[in-house]
């Protein structure tokens, strides 16, 4: 029987001192050197930083030194968090060369926790997709079958965990980032509450719905991982004053007598395969036997949801992104910089490097989000959006008078062949049908693997709840594993296919 | 060419928005040092200089100091939203800059004109500034520049924007609104009020239309003064120009339009159809500002007197007008305290004002540490009729500069008010030796009065009170 790969089993052997933290990320370290050149997960690995890291656990524990719920256990970080000294790149070429001088406020708590820091994860460029495709780098592959995507935009992260390199990774979720690609990776990955976990740090994509959140191969790790994460922070305005009830504390209860509605527009949404309709309904009739009451409940405005989205996020992108401009840091355009010649004059430098420096995808956001704000267009776009918003809020809140939870797919299908969506935009977008309504409402969603498709590949099913309804969320995910069928486990993890 | 003030067949119309830097300790949303005049980029932060991943957090003093300028401006304080105004420049970090857009802090208030106009105050809210720019080689402009250097130490500083209602008609009005302006921000200690540091910097829209006309004309907005003369030079020439423009046959082009000091004119910068379009949305990034009553109750308390009030108390204690300059200046240089603490009466107040118009305002630092007591016992000492004013003026400047009792001082210089019987004497003597001028000045050739003055000032070595003086030369006369 080989050593826990959890991260609670991990954290527990390195405080006791039964295993030492710097053979556990050498292991990692191991797994990575064997597979990263198929997978490609990071953009980066920091062997010698997390032996560093590592070493100085160790120290902690031999000194008697309380080293934290975390301690020793590897931690992939997207890249488009903030790390001191560390190049951080959202995988852009626009932020080449630039070295954060500062943390974010969760590399922080995660360091102070014990994590050690295995490396920066590959992501859709500025998270602006749904497989990993659109990174400057060269797309991830899922460590299930090395010819299909990861899915996105945190595939990176999804991937590391699917594939030994980390028992933890962070993602960043905009419209489903985290949860899209935790369903196609067989992985648990969850969205907090807008607010929950603070900003501070992340690379912004869309202010007003980015959240963080953790990647963990069972529910009670990614919980763990979620309570280190959260809490107040003086320099997030957005970030909530009140601290959630810890993610763990219902872990275990079971959902005897919790109220559990199948959301009808979601597992009726365009696009979804049989499989995934299927499993969902499996879902529904585990937790049924379970002893929860489940019923189907509807919520009108959901199928505005994408549209509202695809209004609203590229809106809010286009002003995050004017920064990259090729004045301050990162990216300027010129001979030096080997995108051709030296800009005329200002106007010139700003058009060549955001020519040179932003991907097709990230254009195509910034061109969408432009015309929506531009005048004379931003009521019929950008403030018919927002209304939406508050329609599909008080939907929400409809719902859970009756509910405690929500049920939907997580992703249409199992993950699709590198490539096969590229080519149409549009296709792509539906992938997050089903995660961005919880992104539009600020409130919490996590995907939780529930078996796999015919091809063998993983499957998720998501668990929504209200604001600030982590507890009970993680409870009943907790329970859909444990009446899970057998997720497919990735070869670099010991499983076949 | 005419200037707009000397027509009178024309009115010109002006609308100011002045921008006014906030002296917190902090910028408006990190807490890099508010200081002028440091090393370039010394005073910076990721906030500031908005690199990716940081976040404004809203500096609680800003907005407490916006409320202050909105309560001294008699306007409506509001729950407000900051927006993001989205427009690239290398001098703004984020290229787009942290505004208030539909919902200001600030609304709906008014100023009065020491001239009793008043103005309205459209609105008056909190945005960030940006950072400075020099542009290094060809006309110093961006468009020809070899290079550009830029400091981002002024990135995040707060300001207030102070948008006025198109209620001036004059260069004059303008000039008197920023005075009068300047003084409530300084009296309110949320500003410093320095043109000249750029910590008050004031863009004009102006327009014209024929006298008698009710519709405004097109506006052009006018930037790049740097001192109230300025203001005044630029809205007269422009208002000119837009005269002359529609006189010749032509019409006024809505743009934005440089004034050049040195040339004395202004440029056009951009055109309407070249206006930016600034995609103004809801910054996603803070949450709304809500003053609670309690705290607009409490701003509104510990509000210190302003200008307009002061000027009332003092002209009432002096018996002197209104829109006296000398109540003016005394105010405006904060020197009302002293005068206070010397009238005791109406006479003593109007001699009190008039010292410190006039002497202790040209000399602050000496005005600074003047001893309160010995200048009430001073101005006494004038309006008692002990001292003349000539004599005052040289006691008051002895104290100013060495301290001291004034009684005591003006003893030493040998200062005893003069006898009524010794002036009547020295009137006589000087009368008597000028036989033809006395007759003219008798025939009415008022002018000559100044001679017999100067010659009784002689004749007394600067002793005599002119005013008795004087009032015997007419009693002389017959009137």
């Amino acid at each position: 029987m080989s050593a826990p790969t959890t991260a609670r089993g991990i954290a527990a052997e390195v405080r006791s001192g039964a295993r030492r933290a710097v053979d556990v990320v050498e292991e990692h370290l191991v797994r990575i050197e064997a597979h990263e050149g198929d997978v490609h997960a990071f953009n980066l690995v920091l062997a010698d930083a997390a032996r560093a890291q590592a070493a100085a656990i160790d120290e902690a524990v031999a000194a008697g030194r309380p080293p934290g719920p975390l301690a020793g256990v590897p931690v992939a970080l997207k890249d488009n968090l903030c790390t001191r000294g560390i190049p951080t790149t959202c995988s852009s070429r626009i932020l080449e060369g630039w070295k954060p001088p500062y943390d974010a406020t969760v590399v922080q708590r995660l360091a102070a926790a014990g994590a050690v820091f295995v490396g920066k994860t590959n992501l859709d460029e500025f998270a602006m997709g749904s497989s990993t495709e659109n990174s400057a780098f060269g797309p991830t592959a899922n460590p299930h079958d090395l010819s299909r995507v990861p899915g996105g935009s945190s595939g990176g992260s999804a991937a590391a965990v699917a594939a030994g390199f980390a028992p933890l990774a962070l993602g960043s979720d905009t419209g489903g980032s985290i949860r899209q690609p935790a369903a196609l990776c067989g992985v648990v990955g969850a969205k907090p509450t807008y607010g929950l976990v603070s900003r501070y740090g992340l690379v912004a994509f869309a202010s007003s719905l980015d959240q963080i959140g953790p990647f963990a191969l069972d529910v009670a790790d990614a919980a763990l991982l979620l309570d280190v994460l959260a809490g107040p922070d003086r320099r997030d305005s957005t970030c909530l004053a009140e601290t959630a009830p810890s993610a763990s504390a219902r872990l275990g209860e079971g959902v005897d007598g919790l109220r559990i509605g199948v959301v009808r527009e979601l597992a009726d949404a365009e696009g979804l395969s049989a499989e995934v309709r299927g499993r969902l309904t499996e879902a529904a009739d585990a937790l049924s036997a379970a002893g929860a009451k489940v019923a189907e409940v509807s919520i009108p405005a959901a199928v505005y949801g994408l549209s509202a989205y695809y209004l609203i996020a590229p809106a809010e992108a286009s002003s995050n992104l004017a920064r990259y401009d090729g004045v301050r840091y990162g990216l300027r355009a010129g001979r030096a910089a080997g995108t051709g010649d030296d800009p005329a004059d200002v106007s010139a430098m700003y058009t060549q490097t955001r020519s040179a420096g932003f991907g097709a995808e990230v254009k195509r956001r910034i061109m969408l989000g432009t015309y929506a704000l531009s005048a004379g267009y931003y009521d019929a776009y950008y403030g018919k959006a927002q209304q939406v918003r508050t329609l599909m809020v008080r939907d929400f809140e409809a719902a859970y008078r009756d509910f405690d939870v929500l049920l939907a797919p997580t992703a249409p299908g199992t993950a699709f062949e590198l490539g096969a969506k590229t080519a149409d935009p549009l296709t792509m977008y539906l992938n997050d049908v089903c995660t961005i309504p919880s992104n539009l409402v600020g409130h919490p969603a996590m995907s939780v693997p529930f078996g796999g498709g015919s091809d063998g590949l993983p499957l998720g099913v998501q668990v929504l709840a209200p604001a600030l309804g982590e507890a009970v969320m993680f409870q009943v995910a907790a329970a859909l594993e444990a009446c899970a069928p057998p997720v497919p486990v990735s070869p670099m993890r010991g499983g076949s296919r | 060419m005419t200037t707009g003030e000397a027509r009178t067949d024309w009115e010109t119309v002006i609308g100011l928005e002045v921008h006014c830097e906030l002296r917190t300790q902090t910028k408006l949303f990190c807490a890099c040092r508010n200081s002028f005049g440091e090393e370039p980029n010394t005073n910076i932060c990721p906030v500031c200089l908005g690199l990716p991943g940081s976040l404004p957090v809203l500096n609680r003093t800003a907005v407490e100091y916006a409320m202050r300028i909105g309560t001294a401006l008699h306007c409506r304080i509001q729950a407000s939203q900051f927006h993001r105004k989205n427009y690239f420049y290398p001098d703004m970090p984020k290229d787009y800059q942290i505004s208030q857009y539909d919902v200001p802090i600030n609304a709906d208030g008014w100023l009065d004109l020491p001239s009793g106009q008043r103005v309205g105050i459209v609105r008056a809210h909190l945005e960030e500034d940006t950072g400075k720019t020099t542009h290094m080689g060809g006309g110093g402009r961006i468009h020809d520049a070899a290079h550009s250097l830029v400091d981002y130490n002024r990135s995040g500083v707060p300001l207030v924007e102070i948008v006025s209602a198109p209620d001036m008609r004059s260069a004059e009005e303008a000039r008197a609104y920023v005075d009068e302006l300047r003084a409530i921000l300084v009296a309110t200690g949320a500003s410093d009020g320095k043109m000249e540091e750029g910590s008050l910097r004031v863009d004009a829209n102006v327009s014209v239309r024929r006298r008698g006309e009710t519709a405004f004309g097109t506006r052009c907005e006018i930037k790049n003064m740097n001192s109230l003369r300025s203001l005044g030079r630029a809205i007269d020439y422009e208002a000119a120009r837009q005269i002359a423009l529609i006189e010749a046959g032509g019409a006024v082009t809505q743009e934005t339009r440089h004034w050049d000091e040195n040339a004395g004119r202004t440029g056009s910068m951009r055109s309407k159809e070249e206006a930016y379009d600034y995609r103004y949305f809801p910054e996603p990034d803070l949450v709304p500002v809500d003053p609670s009553p309690e705290w607009i109750a409490a701003v509104a308390a510990e509000l210190p007197r302003l200008p307009a009030e002061r000027r009332a108390a003092l002209a009432a204690a002096s018996g002197l007008p209104g829109d006296s300059e000398a109540v003016a200046t005394v105010v405006r240089l904060g020197l009302d305290d002293l005068v206070e603490a010397a009238a005791a009466s109406t006479a003593t107040a109007s001699v009190a004002v008039r010292r410190v118009a006039n002497e202790v305002a040209s000399d602050p630092e000496a005005a600074a540490r003047l001893d309160r007591v010995a200048f009430a016992r001073l101005v006494a000492m004038e309006a008692g009729g002990e001292l003349t004013s000539a004599q005052a003026r040289t006691v008051l400047k002895a104290i100013m500069d060495e301290g001291g009792d004034p009684a005591a001082v003006a003893a030493q210089l040998g200062f005893e008010a003069m006898d009524s019987g010794d002036l009547d004497r020295v009137v006589d003597e000087v009368i008597a030796g000028s036989p033809d001028e006395w007759a003219r000045f008798c025939a009415g050739e008022e002018k000559l009065q100044g001679l017999f003055i100067g010659a009784i000032k002689k004749a007394t070595e600067g002793k005599a009170d002119l005013k008795a003086a004087s009032t015997l030369l007419r009693a002389r006369r017959g009137g």
